[in-house]
């Protein structure tokens, strides 16, 4: 077990080494997700009283799963561009192991853009997005997305249509988790009672364990070439 | 069909005949209460029928992804599971057009996000996903793979769409509560000759698609032989 670990978190490592040499991803997704602030800043009219902390959820849960399609989509590709792909598939580690490690890998980036995302929101809106609830659906929505999302892209990648793919594989499948993540996060923002938004909390949880207990053990299919 | 196939020709009578004693019914039980929606109501009985096809198939299609994954990789199983997706999605968009038919004038609305249609809505893009999945692949075998993977984990939302109704606050009617929407004796025979002519002529298309995709792997191998000679 312990060892299996120490497989995945070399994958993790070589993706981060990676990432502070070139920065492509970061610097990609930070950017795209600022614009996409700006884009709905314009987009929406926020004259109405209340009008930031109704569609502020919404936005930042657009941005965090849009970004990271952007991420997801370069973490693969650029394994299969290069060719490493075939160096981790011929390595002596279990395929699950590479799963593991390339899904830790994204969440790391998403959660080091949703960093640069909420305080960016928080100002920008003008909303206390700092709270404590929100963090815990974050983490739980961002796990749940970087594991669904890392299968997603290893197929979409494997396809003719490559990144086209994976917006029309992913979406239908993330609703329920972007559905209950900003029911969480408005809840959290209204200060309303727990009981009220409590249970989405639950659905995220169930989310993440059970599509992402079917996607490590699924992923060896989508490897057997 | 080249072949002379009895056994879908007897079917599809067989299906046909259903149906119109099922449309017979239909039209001649007793109009249902106002709040059901008088006369609109008699669409209930095709759009359970439909649904219920939508969700057969779909669940074909799952075993058949666990058997293509479990047995060894047999094409058979990769035809089934394509061919019964098409129809599960064909039938998806008839499950929501009949519904739109019904709820326009009895909630005066032609769509609202109820559980019921949300969940219906989504499982119906993660379908549409699929054939879209497998479209993008040339290699038989990554395809067949690759659309089994997905279809076993996704397959989740056809069950959370049947029970959506129970789950959460729905307007959406539920049969197992009664009231109003209860089945009573006079609706049943519409009902159940319904369910059983969607059944067959879900049966008859699934050979039918089945058969297409079989006869475009023998030309396959046709063409193959023709240019290696």
């Amino acid at each position: 077990m312990r060892d299996y670990f120490r497989k995945a978190w070399a994958i993790v490592a070589k993706d981060l080494t990676t990432e502070v040499r070139s920065k492509d991803m970061l610097s990609s997704m930070g950017a795209f997700a600022a614009l996409v602030i700006f884009v709905f800043a314009f987009a929406f009219d926020l004259r109405a009283a209340r009008a930031a902390a109704i569609v502020a959820p919404g936005v930042l849960w657009v941005v965090i799963v849009f970004a990271g399609m952007l991420g997801l989509n370069r973490s693969l590709a650029a394994e299969f561009d290069r060719g490493s792909f075939d160096g981790l598939r011929l390595a002596p580690i279990d395929r699950s192991a590479i799963f593991v490690g390339k899904a830790l890998g994204n969440f790391v980036f998403m959660s080091a853009v949703e960093a640069i995302v909420l305080p960016m929101l928080a100002a920008t809106l003008n909303l206390p997005f700092l709270k404590p609830m929100i963090l815990v659906a974050m983490l739980l929505g961002t796990i749940g997305f970087a594991g669904v999302g890392t299968l997603l892209a290893t197929m979409a990648a494997n396809t003719r249509l490559r990144d086209v793919l994976l917006p029309i594989l992913m979406l239908p499948v993330a609703l329920p988790a972007i559905l209950a993540a900003v029911r969480v996060t408005a809840g959290a923002l209204d200060d309303a009672p727990f009981e009220l938004w409590g249970n989405w909390l639950g659905l995220l949880a169930a989310y993440d364990l059970v599509l992402g207990g079917l996607a490590v053990l699924t992923f060896e299919y989508i490897l057997e070439d | 069909m080249a072949r002379r196939d009895t056994l879908s020709v007897v079917l599809i009578g067989i299906s046909g005949l259903l149906l119109a004693a099922a449309v017979f019914f239909t039209f001649t039980v007793p109009t249902a209460q106002r709040e059901t929606g008088g006369d609109v109501q008699r669409i209930f009985y095709f759009h359970v029928g439909i649904a219920w096809v939508a969700g057969l198939a779909l669940l074909v299609t799952f075993a058949a992804s666990i058997l293509y994954l479990a047995r060894g990789e047999q094409r058979q199983h990769d035809i089934i599971a394509h061919a019964s997706v098409e129809i599960g999605v064909v039938f998806g968009v008839m499950v929501i057009a009949s519904g739109m038919l019904w709820a326009r004038p009895v909630w005066n609305t032609w769509w609202t996000w109820d559980p019921r249609l949300t969940t219906t809505a989504i499982s119906l893009f993660i379908y549409v996903a699929y054939l879209m999945l497998r479209g993008a692949i040339d290699d038989p075998q990554r395809r067949a793979r690759f659309a089994a993977v997905y279809a076993i984990i996704f397959f989740a939302s056809v069950p959370i769409t049947y029970f959506a109704t129970t789950w959460w606050n729905t307007i959406h009617p539920n049969l197992a509560e009664g009231g109003a929407f209860a089945l009573t004796s006079s609706m049943r025979p519409a009902m159940f000759l319904s369910l059983a002519a969607f059944t067959l002529i879900y049966v008859v298309l699934l050979r039918a698609r089945m058969h297409v995709e079989q006869t475009a792997d023998e030309v396959a191998v046709l063409k193959q032989h023709m240019l290696s000679q």
